[in-house]
């Protein structure tokens, strides 16, 4: 059972963590001037515009960094020593702090989301080489 | 009132170092106490001549706590939190609040005992900010993790190296050899620093900086005041700040780090060029903050920084000596270096630095970083 988002999450990203719960990855963009935005905000930070809204994301994108953490996590996390914490970005332009899973990946390679299921609240994305 | 002219000049006309290492005889507040007399005895001043007062990370209303606990009552106030450069970028406000009529005499302040407390944290997090959704889940520990994204990333882009990396620590811990006061003085090799247990990949254990307790005094006066002073003062000849991002996805690029914007400023500020600075005192958080750092600061080319320091141009017989206490790899890391960077540049540029004195040094650049590679300060340092 997941808890109602605002427990955790704030009014502004409520509709991202709803879509989350169903595994599905959204990201803003401007109406007036296309730009995506992550995360998110009341409006679009290129342009002013208020005319901002939530688009499914491809879930596709490509490591911009990593780093493998030999240090333990907090155990809430669920992440085994060592794990894999990476910067993706989307093939939208947005880039985002996640985890990558499964086979190694390395800066530059293709990847894909997929979902970590949390106890009491929406799985987050984290990513995984991209099958071809 | 404005100052101009020559009387307009701002100068650090005292510093001191806190109890430094393991501090077990101490409070924070009494660490500051020591510093604070002992930087104001170098300035030929007393607590009771000052009107300015700067710190950071000392609680809420830390300016009103320590101020109290010193028996001051400042004019001017400032606790910008810059993370560990605050106490760089102090000197461009410090300077600001002279220059303007607003004190006389500026205090800034630091001491932790981080080591003994054994308190650091790994996480930073805010629970009203967006971290908790979009950072914490993930288990970055920072700011090793930042770091570790920063120097995975510099490897990708110019071919830089695990052994370039640790040839920073290694420098970093020759200097420490020639100051007593330093944490680890023991020879170090590209070998120890590559063998030492993985953090955060490709960042070693000897890759981060040390956890130590430490702090310090600065003490900035303007004008005849300053020309009083019963040390050599050091003119603050340029300044110059700038924070980007809190979280490290959201820094467009290793060329948009927050260095550039703030060395660029400062010296601009000074009319100096880079061949002019006889001594550099990066903030070495980590081995590849010093190689962004040079590149940030301009002293090479983006990518260069690796081949720069595994040259040698580091070191005491080298182009550009740096980071001479040892730095926060090897002499002190209390949770913010700030503070010991501009101490170890005044010390330098007044010939006071004992077997580490880089010979015929008069123009220094100290350049800090904080938060989670979130803010940068830079400061040009020039004796007489
Ligand atoms: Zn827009």
């Amino acid at each position: 059972m997941v808890e109602s988002v605002f427990d955790w999450a704030d009014p502004t990203t409520a509709h991202l963590w709803e879509a989350a719960s169903k595994e599905q990855l959204v990201i803003q963009q401007c109406g007036a001037c296309r730009q995506y935005q992550f995360y998110p905000r009341p409006f679009c930070l290129a342009c002013d515009s208020d005319d901002i809204g939530w688009v499914a994301a491809s879930g596709q994108g490509t490591v911009y960094s990593q780093t493998t953490v030999h240090l333990k996590a907090a155990p809430e996390l669920g992440l085994v020593t060592p794990y894999v914490v990476a910067v993706v970005q989307l093939e939208e332009g947005p880039r985002l702090l996640t985890n990558l899973t499964g086979e190694a990946c390395r800066i530059g390679s293709p990847v894909q989301v997929s979902w970590r299921s949390r106890p009491g609240q929406a799985p987050v994305p984290v990513f995984g080489l991209a099958t071809p | 009132m404005l100052i101009t002219g020559p009387d307009r000049e701002v100068f650090i006309s005292g510093v001191a170092e806190a109890p430094l290492g393991e501090v077990r005889d101490h409070s924070e507040l009494s660490m500051i106490a020591l510093a604070a007399r002992e930087a104001l005895a170098d300035a030929g001043l007393t607590l009771r001549d000052v009107d300015g007062l700067f710190v950071n990370y000392l609680g809420e209303e830390g300016t009103v706590q320590v101020g109290e606990y010193l028996g001051i009552q400042p004019s001017y106030s400032d606790s910008s939190d810059l993370g560990g450069a605050a106490f760089v970028a102090f000197l461009g406000h410090a300077s600001a609040a002279l220059q303007t009529g607003r004190c006389r005499v500026a205090l800034i302040v630091y001491a932790s005992r981080q080591r003994t407390r054994a308190t650091r944290k790994l996480n930073h997090w805010n629970e009203k900010a967006t971290s908790p959704q979009f950072e914490q889940p993930y288990g970055l520990p920072a700011p090793m993790g930042q770091f570790g994204l920063l120097a995975a990333r510099h490897m990708y882009e110019y071919g830089t190296t695990p052994e370039q990396l640790a040839s920073v620590a290694v420098t970093a811990r020759q200097w420490a050899g020639l100051n007593p006061k330093a944490w680890k003085r023991d020879p170090l090799t590209i070998d120890d620093v590559l063998e030492s247990r993985l953090i955060c990949a490709p960042l070693h254990r000897l890759d981060c900086c040390l956890v130590t307790d430490g702090g310090g005094a600065i003490v900035l006066t303007i004008g005849d005041r300053a020309r009083d002073s019963a040390n050599t003062p050091i003119r603050v000849a340029g300044t110059g700040e700038s924070a980007r991002q809190w979280h490290i996805p959201q820094l467009p690029s290793l060329e948009a780090s927050p260095g550039v914007a703030a060395a660029r400023a400062a010296l601009q500020m000074a009319e100096v060029g880079h061949a002019d600075i006889d001594v550099f005192e990066p903030y070495d958080a980590s081995t590849i903050s010093v190689l962004l750092a040079l590149e940030d600061v301009g002293f090479c080319a983006r990518g260069d920084a690796g081949a720069f320091v595994q040259e040698g141009n580091l070191t005491a017989t080298g182009s550009l000596p740096s980071i001479t206490s040892g730095g926060g790899l090897s002499y002190c890391h209390p949770g913010a270096l700030g503070i010991l960077l501009v101490i170890e540049a005044v010390r330098q540029l007044r010939g006071q630095a004992g077997a580490r004195q880089v010979p015929g040094a008069t123009v220094g650049l100290v350049h800090g970083i904080g938060g989670l590679f979130s803010t940068a300060a830079t400061a040009v340092l020039v004796r007489g």
